[in-house]
């Protein structure tokens, strides 16, 4: 297919290498080298969106990331994404790009009737009409706005591809390789600094790479291609093509995202698509250039309006020509060089300058080469729906306010230019307070509070000259500072043209009686008129106007339009710009992937897996894993088709009637050490520990200052100075941590030391009546009585020569022990329970059969010890020392701690005993009652009692104690149930707790 | 992401780090009567100064010891860090 607008003998792009692509449905061919953007404009396409509002036709106005409306559904390898912008992606073979907000296509969009009805889509018209009746907003309003409103399709499909993240450290941080980048990069990493350069387009040079200079004699293209070997042989310096910092962090800490496979027709798998690096730069250098403004007019949105650097940027780096017959507007001196280049180009330009008869170098050389100029004159409306036919053009009046005349000429594109806006995003996200330049009309970034230093056009100054001796200069300051090296630079020789001044102009008047849409901001559809308004209704403060018009807002964060926003209030409202103030820059500058920010934390490798050394046996024995924290811990073994219920009753009978093991490695172990280890317990626990003896273990409790449990759990004196601490699965990161602090902070004083032994130990559960018998044939030289080994006793000794620790505690009220080895033996222990376990029917049990046997002995847990929970209110009111002081024990006083009324743990039995009671259910007196329903409590934990083969349920309720013998209603409106229940005691099985002394 | 320097490692990124509250809080010393007044000041009562504040972090994916670190609570800016038993003035 040809070409139509491509030009012969000119661009940067590989003529050898055609690339065949799909856009709507249609195919189209390229070059490699193309941007999406350029490849459609070669074949002449303009038109490639709705407008988000009006759903207005819309096409190319730059050429890189200042595009407000090229955002387009692009498939590559069959992988689906919305909003990409068509001038920052590579072609690739296969792409297919699909146009989005408009249906049944961009070229008839039944949308566009919103265009016709604009004079009720004012701005704040969602505020205004959207809010009541209120019944209407889920139901009506809000899928209608989302299916109007929306731009693209996110992919429901989960994503294949490969996302990296990577941190680096350098010297020096170089975003942007124009002149005074490439220029400060070189001197700088002549000093011997390492260097990074990061350039978000695929080519060095910035604007070397379309603007007619010279440097040195050499073009600027190939001054930047010399630069850039010479920095490429450098070690020290890395080159970042692709990439784009976006964002500017606390202590120089910048994020940049780098499209590493995006532009390759066929990656390997391993290769990401894209990158993000986490930069720690000492200095760095922001040389991100400047962003054409466009003057705004009527009808400015119609395709084949685009911004005039643009216009030169596709023709000299691409080969493309925009259009036959331009009209250049402007109202400075840079666009014409644009003339200049479709004069080249052979094509015969048309310039409106809004300044008056005006003398300047291009002025000269423009009449010298014969292109018509008209001073004083501007693009009125341009005409044509979905492509510009022709423009009414005017002479201004002095004042600039009317017109002395209007004509009408035919042209198909109109390349303006309102001046230069530095890019100053990074700067202002660093914390540079900007300032107003009157200069140049626009702002500037003001005093760095991070080592930052802005130079070149980013920082206002639009000489190649100024700009590259800046760049030099400042990279050898800023690089010496930290090598200590000075290498003196030869600074180039520079030839450019001199520019004059430029007209402060920067909107269109209207003649009378005509109102077509003047645009200030693309993208969300903000027009003229819509400013007016939200100043007309008291809107002032340009934080205000930005988001009752939505001006500045969405993926481009208003590259284009926030000055002429800017300037539009300074005007209405008599007030100077800097008066107006502008808006907060937040990152990211230009959109990334979720794809890039999750990176390769996906699936499985979300957050690490902790397996227990035993993982492999219970993988082999149809355990079915439960996530407890990061740890994976069986919660029942599956026989057969049984269900978790059916297992978990199977599991915990046995443990009552039989004997059962349970892996219980994942429990906190924090072990202790110094001749003040049981002044330091007793200090962390509520009850007394500076009587427990060697050998011994005890139950306790720690609380947070304000008196709330923190944990629970045993200790052991392992000999004189030595404890080893038990904590449950989900406290020990940060019990460990709140015993170092008092260690560290509190009581320095106080010789201890503690380190976590969490993965030292492997833990095994023997519970059950048979376990003392199974425990002997364990350890068959040891006396495992219960005179030898009573209740809270602890023994060492070893297990067919692998030395252990035998505790006898019990979490499931039965007789019980635990034993630990170290880990690598901890699979050993485990098949020799198995094996020797045979004979008394053991039987491995999980977590929720681990829950059954607490929750029916009336043990709390995490769903008690809530973080809202006193010790008093779960019945562990004898743990707490009277005699003594604790951490948190002056909270325990407080009025709502002792009130008569105060919640407390209770037992609940639904009245059909039948019914299983949903964790987390509300307990109230009336189920009926009128919303909101008071509530007396909830309920925590729930099990089905093996014991008396009934549901059984923990619950906080209020005046606990009291409520026994009560019957109330739990409802769970998200279980949509409301069961009636007793109240009974909390201790359902085995009060007495006769069985653990057995 | 702050860069801290812990004063046993070094410089390291902040995700190493859990941030602690106020590094000047005193709690009353164990054993010794305190006034419900003087209680719930410790235990509830902090201040959130705009500027500088001396503050504890943990480096719990490091050396895991605690420490002082003076940094702008507007700004971000760190000016000193320091072991527990160093004073920042």
């Amino acid at each position: 297919m040809r070409q139509s607008h491509r030009l012969n003998n000119i661009g940067l792009i590989n003529r050898d290498k055609v690339i065949t692509f799909n856009f709507n449905g249609k195919s189209y061919q390229g070059y490699e080298g193309d941007t999406l953007a350029s490849a459609l404009l070669a074949n002449g396409v303009h038109l490639v969106g709705r407008s988000f509002k009006y759903h207005r036709p819309r096409g190319f106005i730059g050429a890189g990331v200042d595009e407000p409306n090229a955002k387009l559904q692009v498939t590559i390898n069959g992988h689906s994404e919305p909003n990409i912008n068509a001038t920052e992606i590579e072609l690739v073979e296969g792409l297919s790009a699909t146009s989005q907000n408009c249906w049944p296509s961009v070229e008839f969009d039944i949308g566009a009737i919103n265009n016709f009805l604009k004079r009720f889509f004012p701005a704040g018209f969602y505020y205004k009409t959207f809010m009541w009746p209120k019944s209407f907003w889920y139901k009506v309003y809000e899928p209608f706005i989302r299916k109007a409103a929306g731009l693209g399709v996110a992919s429901l499909e989960k994503d294949k591809e490969r996302y990296e993240h990577k941190f680096e450290y350098c010297d020096l941080l170089v975003t942007g390789s124009g002149p005074s980048g490439l220029a400060s990069a070189y001197a700088a990493a002549k000093n011997g600094a390492k260097v990074i350069l990061a350039e978000d387009k695929p080519r060095y040079g910035g604007t070397l790479l379309t603007d007619d200079v010279s440097i040195d004699n050499m073009s600027g293209k190939d001054w930047s291609e010399k630069i850039i070997s010479e920095l490429k042989t450098m070690p020290n310096v890395t080159l970042k093509n692709r990439s784009q910092v976006f964002g500017y962090y606390d202590h120089n800490m910048m994020v940049m995202f780098e499209r590493v496979g995006d532009h390759l027709s066929n990656k390997s798998k391993y290769t990401p698509r894209q990158r993000l690096w986490y930069i720690r730069a000492k200095e760095t250098i922001l040389s991100t250039g400047s962003i054409e403004r466009p003057i705004v007019f009527g009808n400015n949105d119609t395709p084949g309006v685009v911004l005039s650097s643009a216009a030169k940027e596709y023709m000299k780096v691409y080969g493309v020509l925009v259009g036959r017959k331009p009209i250049i507007f402007t109202n400075n001196d840079s666009a014409y060089e644009t003339a200049f280049e479709f004069k080249k180009n052979n094509v015969e330009p048309i310039i409106l300058d809004t300044r008056e008869e005006h003398d300047s170098e291009v002025v000269q050389e423009a009449k010298n080469k014969g292109i018509q100029i008209k001073f004083s004159y501007g693009v009125i409306v341009a005409n044509g729906y979905k492509k510009v036919k022709s423009a009414k053009i005017g002479k201004l009046t002095k004042d600039k306010k009317s017109f002395e005349s209007t004509e009408t000429i035919n042209c198909d594109c109109i390349c303006v230019s309102g001046f230069w806006t530095p890019t100053v995003h990074l700067a202002s996200q660093s914390g540079n307070k900007l300032k107003f330049d009157e200069k140049i009309d626009a702002f500037i970034p003001d005093k760095s509070k991070q080592n930052e230093k802005t130079i070149g056009a980013a920082n206002g100054s639009f000489t190649l000259q100024e700009t590259i001796e800046s760049g030099f200069k400042t990279g050898s300051e800023l690089s010496s500072k930290i090598t200590d090296k000075n290498n003196e630079n030869k600074i180039p020789t520079v030839t450019e043209t001199k520019f004059s001044v430029h007209d402060k102009f920067w909107c269109m008047p209207l003649p009378k009686n005509e109102n077509p849409k003047r645009f200030v901001d693309f993208q969300n559809d903000v027009a003229v008129s819509d400013i007016e308004i939200a100043l007309r209704e008291g809107y002032r403060s340009i934080e205000h106007v930005k988001r009752y018009t939505t001006l500045g807002m969405a993926t481009d964060q208003g590259r284009t339009s926030n000055l002429n926003g800017l300037q539009m209030v300074s005007n209405i409202e008599n007030k100077i710009v800097p008066e107006v103030g502008h808006t907060t820059f937040r990152p990211p500058f230009t959109p990334i992937t979720i794809g890039t920010i999750v990176g390769r934390e996906v699936g499985m490798e979300f957050m690490p897996t902790r397996k227990t050394p035993m993982h492999e046996w219970h993988e082999k024995n149809n355990a079915v894993f439960v996530d407890a924290g990061a740890w994976k811990r069986p919660r029942y073994y599956k026989q057969g088709n049984e269900t978790l219920l059916e297992a978990s009753k199977r599991e915990a009978k046995n443990v009552r009637e039989n004997v059962g093991i349970c892996d219980v490695t994942t429990l906190g172990k924090i072990d202790i050490k110094g001749p003040d280890a049981a002044e330091f317990l007793n200090r962390v626990y509520t009850n007394a520990w500076l009587k427990l003896p060697v050998g011994k273990a005890r139950y306790g409790v720690m609380l947070r200052e304000d008196g709330m449990i923190m944990d629970d759990g045993t200790t052991t004196r392992i000999s004189e100075n030595h404890y080893h601490m038990t904590t449950t699965t989900a406290q020990a990161a940060n019990v460990l941590s709140h015993l170092e602090y008092y260690l560290q902070i509190v009581w320095p004083e106080l010789n201890v030391n503690v380190v976590s032994t969490t993965e030292q130990w492997a833990g095994a559960a023997i519970a059950g009546p048979k376990s003392r018998d199974m425990l002997s044939k364990l350890f068959p030289d040891l006396d495992v009585s219960n005179e030898a080994l009573p209740f809270m006793g602890y023994i060492e000794s070893n297990l067919f020569g692998v030395p252990a620790r035998i505790f006898r505690i019990s979490f499931s009220g039965e007789l019980a022990y635990e034993v630990n080895v170290e880990s690598n033996y901890g699979l050993f222990m485990w098949e020799k329970m198995m094996e020797i376990g045979q004979e008394f029917n053991n039987q491995p049990y999980g977590t929720e059969a681990l829950s059954t046997l607490r929750i029916e002995m009336g043990h709390v847990a995490g769903p008690e010890l809530d973080g809202r929970t006193i010790p008093q209110d779960v019945s562990l009111d004898g743990l707490v020392s009277k005699k003594k002081d604790f951490i948190g024990k002056n909270s325990l006083d407080k009025e709502a701690f002792t009130l008569e009324n105060r919640q407390k743990i209770v037992g609940l039995v639904p009245t059909d005993r039948k019914s299983s009671i949903p964790e987390g259910s509300h307990l109230v007196e009336n189920e009926k009652a009128k919303l909101p329903n008071p509530k007396l409590g909830h309920v925590s934990s729930s099990c089905w009692s093996v014991e008396n083969n009934n549901p059984f349920s923990l619950a906080i309720v209020n005046d606990g104690k009291n409520m026994i013998g009560k019957k109330l209603f739990a409802v769970s409106p998200l279980k949509n149930t409301s069961i009636e229940v007793e109240i009974i005691s909390s201790h359902y099985v085995d009060p007495e707790g006769k069985r653990v002394r057995s | 992401m702050l860069h801290i320097n812990c004063p046993f490692c070094g410089l390291r990124a902040q995700k190493e780090f859990a941030y602690g509250g106020d590094a000047t809080v005193k709690r009353p010393e164990i054993n010794r009567e305190v006034s419900k007044e003087e209680w719930d000041n410790f235990v509830y009562m902090r201040k959130s100064p705009r500027g500088k504040h001396i503050e504890l972090w943990h480096h719990i994916s490091g050396c895991r010891q605690w420490f002082k670190v003076q940094r702008d609570t507007a700004t971000h800016e760190i000016f000193k860090t320091a072991k527990m038993s160093e004073e920042i003035v």
